[in-house]
């Protein structure tokens, strides 16, 4: 991670020395075939980004669309379902990756075998295992509640059929899928910091929690930032973990803007499906600015 | 030296106290899965750890396509294979050219290219679905599997094109200077010079297409709504549409569907981490 911000800095004078080269000269075979080469993906771009985006916005243009959306009980609940998801899901999920990732820098040989399998749920297709998670809390032959049934002969809860339960619990199942791969990016930030710096403070007698006060968290906490923010991006458009554990039931209560425009258009209201898109724009849109600022520094 | 021993030990015994929390927690819906896919119908909820009879009944019931949720396996297996293959090749062709045009010819406009690209990538991908479903309509694609693989290549081109754009900012300018010097066309660069050391990077964006396109649900079942022309995903998801559903068949068959991807994530696991955890953070 470190190598591609060095040689970012360095490709920069690099590029502010090619108009010098034969590069920028009108029409020359080498800028005819960057555009020969470059076509494909910029008709790619404006087939199936642009006019999709176009026509989708064309198809939100209506006011009464919003005023319908707004009416609509079951949006404000989404709204409210987003914003829990994303506030409890991406901070749940960074901590315990922050933590994991101290444990798994650790060298022994069962923690290297264990990294391997930690990556499974992200390395397997979400469908199988949540559908797998989702057979598990049946109520009436999931293994969780037999088990609960066998140890203290009581029936387990309903637990797809609570929203608040629910939706808790799909959360779970974002977090089981994703946090292998922020574990790991946040590994890789750990073996970045050079290994000195830990020695230095034994030696000088600090204990496990001033280390990562003030070796690990300080240079940590840029990629811990990035990573929060990019997460919430994905979190956002996390449709997997909630359609195909409660489809976004009961009664539409555990929907997150990320399934509610499919909800629309099954209803036969893609205009509604759109507005909620556009909604959803104010919260994406600075996200995604930070990410650009960051990637194109 | 026994007090060394003993602090050793509790060391040891506070790491195993997180170990095997997390080997539980990440392997217990995988380990359920796998159970299902081996026991006798009916048997697998009895709660145990291990069916008494393990069988392979149930892969057996799929291959032979011998329930009405199954009848057309083969199909959507082959379904899957070709979407993600057209979808993974067709994005390297397209993304390294682009990553050619503005990494080494510095095409103009493509650092705006570039940015548009980057700007798709972080718009998530189902706030984009009902646009892109309502257009195939209206490009009358709808049902066709080139709308679900073009949308796959749309999804997975920005990420590919920033990925190989980074990896060939590296490629040392002289090589380049050298190339044109011998009077070396933009292509025989290409061809010559730029394929084959790109060639671990775009054996990751190349993986990374593939898997995309291979576990897409929300595209595949809007876009593609008849059993033949399906994929293995959307026939899976269509379990859920009774209560009775044979649960043992659905995992043997998750557990088919899992696999390819699985083994092909840890095949090209060097590549991919390198690649790919770099690329997607930055610190």
């Amino acid at each position: 991670m470190s190598s591609t911000l060095a040689l970012d800095s360095a490709a920069k004078p690099g590029r502010q020395s090619a108009p010098a080269g034969p590069t920028r000269r009108k029409l020359s075979p080498w800028q005819a075939w960057g555009i020969v080469l470059i076509a494909p993906y910029v008709l790619v771009f404006a087939v199936f980004v642009l006019y999709p985006v176009a026509y989708g916005l064309w198809l939100a243009r209506h006011p009464a669309s919003y005023v319908h959306l707004f009416d609509d009980p079951v949006f404000v609940r989404t709204v409210v379902n987003t914003l829990v998801f994303l506030i409890i899901g991406i901070n749940l999920k960074m901590l315990v990756a922050l933590f994991l990732s101290g444990f798994f820098v650790r060298t022994r040989w069962w923690i290297r075998w264990l990294s391997v399998l930690f990556i499974l749920p992200w390395a397997v297709p979400s469908i199988p295992t949540i559908l797998s998670l989702r057979f598990m809390l049946n109520p009436e032959w999931g293994v969780i509640n037999t088990t609960i049934f066998r140890l203290t002969g009581a029936d387990g809860p309903n637990w797809l059929n609570n929203p608040q339960l629910a939706l808790f619990l799909a959360i779970l199942v974002h977090i089981w899928k994703s946090l292998p791969f922020w574990t790991l990016i946040l590994v890789a930030g750990r073996l970045a910091i050079p290994g000195e710096m830990y020695e230095a403070a034994s030696v000088d007698g600090a204990t496990t929690w001033q280390k990562f006060r003030f070796i690990t968290w300080p240079s940590l906490q840029t990629l811990y930032l990035t990573s929060s923010i990019l997460s919430m991006i994905w979190t956002l458009g996390d449709f997997n973990s909630v359609y195909l554990l409660t489809g976004g039931g009961p009664a539409d209560q555990t929907h997150v803007l990320a399934t509610l425009g499919l909800r629309y258009l099954r209803l036969d209201l893609v205009d509604l499906s759109m507005a909620t898109v556009v909604c959803a724009l104010p919260f994406v849109l600075p996200l995604v600015y930070f990410m650009m600022k960051r990637l194109s520094r | 030296m026994s007090r060394s021993l003993w602090r050793q030990a509790s060391s040891e015994a506070k790491l195993l106290l997180i170990g095997i929390p997390v080997a539980i927690w990440t392997l217990l819906p995988i380990y359920h899965l796998v159970l299902f896919a081996l026991s006798p119908r009916g048997q697998a909820v009895t709660g145990k750890l291990w069916p008494d009879h393990p069988t392979l009944d149930n892969f057996a019931v799929v291959f032979h396509q011998e329930h009405h949720y199954l009848l057309h396996f083969w199909k959507q297996l082959w379904n899957s294979v070709l979407i993600a293959v057209a979808a993974g090749a067709i994005t390297l062709c397209i993304a390294t050219a682009a990553a050619f045009a503005i990494s080494r010819l510095r095409v103009r406009g493509g650092r705006t290219i570039m940015n548009l690209a980057l700007f798709t990538y972080f718009i998530p991908a189902a706030f984009l679905a009902v646009p892109m479903y309502k257009t195939m309509g209206n490009y009358g694609l709808l049902n066709s599997q080139w709308a679900l693989i073009l949308a796959m290549v749309t999804i997975a081109t920005p990420y590919a094109i920033w990925v190989l754009k980074q990896a060939s900012d590296k490629l040392p300018l002289e090589l380049d200077e050298a190339a044109r010097i011998d009077g070396a066309t933009p292509l025989q660069l290409f061809r010559l010079v730029y394929l084959p050391l790109m060639l671990p990077s775009m054996v990751a964006v190349g993986t990374y297409a593939l898997l995309l396109a291979w576990n897409e649900y929300l595209y595949a079942f809007l876009l593609l709504s008849d059993d033949r022309s399906t994929t293995l995903g959307v026939a899976l998801g269509s379990f859920l549409s009774a209560d009775d559903s044979p649960w043992e068949l659905l995992m043997a068959t998750g557990l088919l569907y899992a696999l390819p991807p699985a083994a092909i994530y840890y095949a090209f696991k060097r590549y991919m981490v390198s690649g790919l955890t770099a690329g997607a953070v930055k610190s």
